[in-house]
């Protein structure tokens, strides 16, 4: 099939409209972002309450605070990384359970049983005056567990 | 006077929808079992039903669970109703399945009528689709966590996966904004299209010539009244008074109101997606939510194109080799797959074995392998052996595919218990 100049013209339009509808049909039918435009953290309160080698769970908040040992904070999201169910704190393995296809994680949130394929996500955490601020709007994807992924009072 | 004219009328009406007269075959329950039909009614019978719903039905996550409470307990018939609408819809699944293998079985989806098969692959999805939809209407725990395993697998194409995910659920995760959005398509958008692709497709059928019938030298040809609208009628009214039986004392489901903070064990795909859930324990993502599917998606679009050797339009399985093969590759099919998925249940640990490898390649390409290579085998053992031709071997593929789909997702509809683990 050969393209001649109108057959190029007609083509052209039609995927400049195409185009163009597809990105109006997308605006009116996006939504108006409800929460308050500036970003809320969640205050866990003193990082002092909190004791080491414990989990701590918000479930308000969708995340666990977990410290460990060394003092270093870790909040991961409650939500299985496989299809989003809420894992339950396993508390022989102080690790995590999925009720819903039985992915298992570790304490530091680390895919211990499939059909889960990456770690739990985690919050960034920063400390203001002694309180831990989770930022519970922006879930982190992780591979695996590493040191620079706690933060420390 | 009045009465014979209004019966005209309707006469005239029918023959809009067919023809006066027709090939005696084509009357045949057999030839069609019905199922495009019975279709159709239950499209109305849905309507009708949705419609009253409405006037209970309040799409907000305050509001939406108490007020199919209410439906329940402070509406005349108002659970009668809810219960034929939920039947209807979960026949409506099975009967455009069923007539979709009809169709493909009896050879009548090529040349001319290959434009209908894939009118009828989009009203298909919108099948689908409106009983995904409605699935979360009751905002129940069923409803709250199947949507949201359904929507995370979407996650998983890549690139697209996660704006596509964000934009069915209008929102992070599933919410009011979801409820709005399904709320609208399931009673707005969908039953819209659905009539606009049923019109295109009652009348591509008939721009083929009716229904397709194997050739024949002498055609036999009958009034439509009686001989084909008196069959239509009966089916009709078995179908009503079976559904309206079955609604009288089978109740639609309706568990707690829904918790975002609490799963079900074990948390459910709606019943005709547990085929797909049920792959993607087994499979890695990248082959279980993007390869496969799309694959299958394109070979059933492609289905009526492909360059066959024979066809025997309107004939069963295309010749008697072709009916031996759909036979014993779906029951072949059948147990395989239910082998393969036992055996990597209890022993075949790859993730386990082979755990320094890429997931892709551990529990995406080997299990994969694990099933396309004996089918190819097996495909190449009829070729060789019985000298079985393209078409046959293709309709071969197609029953193996569907006869996989449907065991994959009886295991995990009967034998998946809590924590989805395999019940023995
Ligand atoms: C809402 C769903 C549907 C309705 C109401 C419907 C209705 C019908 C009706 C009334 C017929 C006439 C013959 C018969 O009763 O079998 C027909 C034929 C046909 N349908 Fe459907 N159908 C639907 C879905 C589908 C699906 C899912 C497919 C396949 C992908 C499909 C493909 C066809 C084809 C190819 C024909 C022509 C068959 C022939 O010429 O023998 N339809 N449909
Ligand atoms: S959602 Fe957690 S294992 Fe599937």
């Amino acid at each position: 099939m050969k393209l001649n100049r109108r057959k190029f013209i007609k083509r052209a339009l039609i995927t400049v409209a195409s185009v163009e509808a597809f990105f109006l049909l997308k605006g009116s039918v996006n939504k108006i972002n409800t929460s308050s435009g500036t970003a809320e953290l969640f205050n866990a309160g003193k990082a002092t309450a909190f004791e080491n080698n414990k989990l701590y769970p918000f479930l308000t908040g969708q995340f666990f605070l977990k410290r460990f040992e060394d003092g270093g904070f870790l909040a991961m999201s409650i939500k299985c990384t496989h299809l989003g169910c809420i894992v339950n704190t396993n508390s022989k393995t102080g690790g995590f359970n999925c009720p819903c296809h039985a992915s298992q994680f570790d304490k530091y949130g680390e895919v211990v049983s499939a059909p889960a394929t990456r770690p739990l996500d985690y919050f960034p955490i920063t400390i203001e005056k002694g309180e831990l601020l989770i930022d519970t709007k922006k879930p982190i994807k992780r591979s695996s567990f590493d040191k620079s992924q706690l933060t420390y009072a | 006077m009045k009465e014979t004219k209004t019966v005209s009328s309707i006469e005239k009406f029918i023959l809009h929808l067919h023809p006066y007269k027709i090939d005696s075959r084509a009357t045949k329950f057999n030839r069609t079992f019905g199922l495009g039909g019975v279709c159709a009614l239950l499209f109305i019978i849905l309507s009708i039903t949705g419609l009253l719903l409405r006037f209970s039905y309040i799409p907000t996550v305050e509001h939406a669970y108490d007020s199919i409470l209410g439906l329940k307990n402070n509406t005349i018939f108002g659970q009668f109703i809810r219960n034929l609408h939920h039947l209807s819809g979960k026949l409506m699944v099975v009967v455009s399945f069923l007539h979709l293998l009809r169709v493909y079985f009896s050879q009548s989806i090529f040349h001319k009528r290959s434009e209908n098969w894939i009118y009828g692959l989009l009203m298909m999805f919108l099948v689908i689709a409106s009983s995904f939809t409605g699935y979360l209407l009751p905002w129940d725990q069923l409803a709250y966590w199947a949507v949201t395993v359904i929507t995370q697998i979407f996650e998983y194409i890549p690139f697209i996966g996660h704006s596509l995910a964000y934009a069915i659920r209008g929102s992070e995760t599933v919410d009011g904004n979801t409820l709005l959005n399904f709320y609208t398509l399931h009673t707005g958008i969908i039953p819209l299209l659905f009539i606009v692709l049923m019109v295109m497709h009652f009348w591509l059928v008939r721009k083929a010539g009716g229904i397709a019938l194997p050739k024949k030298e002498e055609q036999d040809f009958v009034d439509i009244v009686p001989n084909l609208v008196s069959k239509e009628i009966m089916v009709a009214c078995i179908v009503i008074a079976g559904l309206f039986l079955t609604a009288a004392f089978y109740d639609a489901p309706l568990l707690d109101q829904a918790n975002p903070l609490k799963s079900p064990n074990p948390s459910k795909a709606p019943w005709y997606f547990l085929g797909a859930q049920e792959l993607l324990l087994h499979l890695h993502p990248f082959f279980g939510a993007v390869v496969i599917p799309f694959a299958t998606g394109i070979f059933f679009l492609g289905l009526p194109f492909y360059k066959y050797d024979k066809i025997n339009i309107g004939v069963w399985f295309n010749s008697p080799l072709g009916k031996k093969m759909t036979i014993q590759s779906s029951l072949i099919a059948f147990v395989f797959t239910f082998i393969l998925i036992y055996l990597f249940e209890h022993f075949l640990h790859f993730d386990l074995w082979l755990a320094s490898w890429p997931s892709v390649i551990s529990t995406g390409l080997i299990p994969f392998l694990f099933y396309i290579v004996p089918v190819a085998i097996y495909l190449l053992f009829w070729n060789k052996k019985h000298k079985a031709n393209r078409t046959e071997l293709i309709m071969a593929c197609t029953s193996i595919i569907l006869s996989s789909y449907i065991c994959m997702l009886l295991i995990s509809l009967l034998f998946r218990g809590e924590g989805m683990l395999m019940i023995f």
